[in-house]
């Protein structure tokens, strides 16, 4: 498959927004002005950028953690991001929650919870209402090596095969969950191993490759509009900053680091498109320029909005109206 | 890691790791379990320093997978080791919620199996946690019989009721309050200490009316006993220490010598201890009281992360204070 010139250059200004909101974010969070925690997605942009930039509208992405791209894309402004982290009312759960545990049903984007793995079987589940249905939708989700360590995320699995419902699940495999490396969190060396089991198609990619990433989830959600069941995607990668902002990660060796610092997402989508002639230094530059200034207007719409108060905590518990949905 | 030769003030997190520390030098049995308390001491850095001193087997290192530790941590205890299962938040002890309830809970009822093991579960609000980070979860596990709970709210408790959770023969749910880790310091004695399971202490001696809580709302109630004191108000504080056995007597016997009583946690209101223990009041205290039993906790939400909605949902020494008076003038 080919990419398109329009598509690459999205996906590319998306890899740039998503590292800008998680620098700025991590700058205020330095500054003593966020009062919760900040898990960057650093060098593992391409992975939720490119799946999302795969979906249709009226898809579904369930991310996790490392997927600030996903948000971007599926139009959670950067502004809203940024009043998210800093509590204020216009974040999209209104303060309630922080970091990237948001979504939105509208914008067609699951908001997950911390316990994780607990996201996989509710996106099987929004995948089973496709089908039930007869609709053409999908659902992508993602999760870390860790996260497939526990039992929600065998159980979706499971689930989805043997009724191959429409959802794709992506793995960003970044080596460590927390300080645990990889080898005493499994056995196998390749995640995807685990989707042998459940007798689910697996493929490995380069995680930090935005452009395979995002054909590799086309050619995955084609098959699952067809009705041919859920993929497994493994996507190789370095988590190249603490667990949080506030782990300086000594665990991780440095040598590890240098090593994929070169392979980093951006670095390697601008070689990408300077190679296949869509783009000159020139053009680069202007997208930086673009995502600088949403940068500053996102910065700016999250300082000026009000903070909740205090009795908003009432609201909200049960549900009086129901979202209508993107049907 | 420090080991203990003189009296010494320590946190109340120092205390954890000390009684952690003394109880596996003391019983090669005892061994930790649980996501990245090895090379990196755990999320709160309790076990810094262990894996070297004790190996990675009785500091074991293990994969995402709060069931699987729990389960683990049973069948282990039925074959004669005592685990400490660490979570990294109390939060994610929904995870293992069957093997704790069904599987651990109900084994000695059922075949006399018993499970000796503790699991330290780091919870409570006040650190900007929100809903998943801040969780108090202890009622849904009062509610089990055939646990044991504990919630320690200084220093010397968190180290003896540790001890005490370590060398009892049933599974104990430890919880040990992120918001005191730091902010809670005490000179503890150098010899071994334990604080009995199923004992609460008067953590202040009042004549007015009795406060009865645990945990960070310990604090909570101090704080509004020194402020009502200079109106005059004399306020009882009844530290529960153990949730599951309760100390009936205790808190009868306070009770029944102020007459009036405020019950108070951090975890939300309905169906929390608080329930309990002012239906307990109501059944064995009623002819001795003289006010209606109040509640003070947190609402039935979960817990908000902007810092002005957790500062609306904590219960605070101000709410206490509004309680106490209006008591008194009933
Ligand atoms: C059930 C559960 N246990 C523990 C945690 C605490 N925790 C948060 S992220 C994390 C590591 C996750 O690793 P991985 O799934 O590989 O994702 P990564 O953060 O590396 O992207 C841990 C242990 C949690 N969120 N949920």
């Amino acid at each position: 498959m080919e990419i398109s010139k329009p598509e690459f250059l999205q996906l590319y200004y998306y890899l740039l927004l998503t590292r800008a909101v998680e620098e700025r974010v991590t700058v205020l969070y330095r500054q003593g002005r966020i009062a919760g925690g900040v898990y960057t997605s650093h060098g593992m942009e391409a992975i939720s950028v490119g799946y999302a930039c795969a979906l249709q509208s009226d898809d579904i992405a369930a991310p996790f953690h490392r997927d600030m791209g996903a948000f971007l894309v599926r139009g959670i402004t950067p502004g809203e991001i940024v009043a998210q982290y800093l509590g204020k009312r216009t974040g999209p759960t209104k303060g309630k929650d922080g970091n990237v545990h948001l979504g939105d049903l509208n914008r067609g984007i699951f908001a997950f919870v911390s316990h994780l793995a607990d996201n996989l079987p509710v996106a099987v589940g929004a995948a089973l209402a496709f089908k039930l249905r007869g609709e053409s939708r999908v659902v992508v989700t993602n999760t870390g090596d860790g996260g497939t360590s526990r039992g929600d995320f065998h159980e979706a699995l499971n689930l989805a095969s043997v009724r191959k419902l429409p959802v794709i699940f992506f793995c960003n495999n970044n080596q460590y969950a927390y300080s645990t490396p990889l080898h005493h969190q499994m056995a196998i060396q390749d995640v995807v191993e685990r989707a042998k089991a459940y007798a689910i198609p697996g493929e490995i990619v380069d995680g930090n490759d935005v452009a395979a990433i995002y054909l590799m989830a086309q050619s995955a959600i084609q098959r699952a509009r067809a009705g041919g069941g859920p993929t497994f995607i493994e996507c190789k990668t370095m988590r190249m900053h603490g667990h949080s902002e506030h782990d300086s990660a000594k665990y991780v060796p440095r040598e590890l680091l240098e090593e994929w610092k070169k392979k980093d997402p951006i670095l390697k989508a601008e070689q990408s498109l300077k190679q296949l002639g869509y783009v000159d230094d020139v053009e680069l530059l202007e997208v930086r320029k673009r995502v600088e200034k949403d940068i500053e207007a996102a910065v700016e719409f999250a300082e000026q909005s009000p903070l909740p108060e205090g009795p908003e905590t009432l609201e909200g518990v049960y549900a009086e109206t129901l979202v209508e949905v993107l049907a | 890691m420090m080991t203990t030769a003189v009296a010494h003030e320590v946190t109340y997190l120092e205390a954890i790791s000390e009684a952690l520390d003394e109880e596996m030098s003391q019983d090669e049995r005892v061994f930790l379990l649980g996501e990245d308390i090895g090379p990196y001491g755990g999320a709160f850095r309790i076990t810094e320093g262990f894996q070297e001193k004790y190996g990675e087997w009785r500091v074991f290192d293990t994969p995402l997978s709060e069931s699987g530790i729990v389960g683990a941590a049973i069948g282990a205890a039925m074959m004669g080791m005592r685990p400490i299962v660490e979570m990294q938040f109390a939060d994610f002890i929904s995870c293992a919620f069957d093997q704790i309830t069904e599987m651990a809970a109900k084994n000695h009822y059922r075949w006399g199996a018993a499970v000796p093991m503790v699991i330290r579960a780091p919870y409570g609000g006040g650190v900007h946690g929100g809903p998943f980070h801040s969780v108090c979860p202890e009622a849904w596990f009062f509610h089990t019989p055939g646990l044991k709970l504990v919630a320690p709210s200084t220093a010397y408790d968190a180290k003896g009721l540790l001890k005490s959770a370590i060398r009892d023969n049933n599974p104990v749910l430890y919880f040990e309050h992120k918001f005191l880790y730091r902010r809670v310091k005490e000179t503890l004695p150098p010899e071994d200490f334990f604080v009995p399971i199923g004992e609460a202490e008067i953590k202040r001696k009042g004549r007015d009316l009795s406060v009865i809580t645990y945990g960070a709302m310990v604090h909570i109630a101090l704080e509004a006993a020194e402020q009502l004191d200079q109106e005059g108000i004399d306020l009882e504080v009844v530290d529960l220490r153990t949730l599951s056995p309760l100390d009936r007597h205790t808190i009868v016997d306070s009770v029944g010598k102020t007459s009036k009583v405020i019950v108070l946690h951090e975890a939300t209101k309905t169906g929390g201890i608080g329930a309990e223990i002012s239906a307990l009041l109501a059944e064995e205290c009623f002819s001795s009281l003289d006010a209606p039993i109040l509640r003070i906790a947190a609402p039935d939400t979960p817990v908000p992360y902007s810092p002005p909605l957790e500062e609306f949902f904590l219960p605070k020494a101000r709410d206490v204070i509004a309680a106490a008076r209006q008591l008194v003038a009933y």
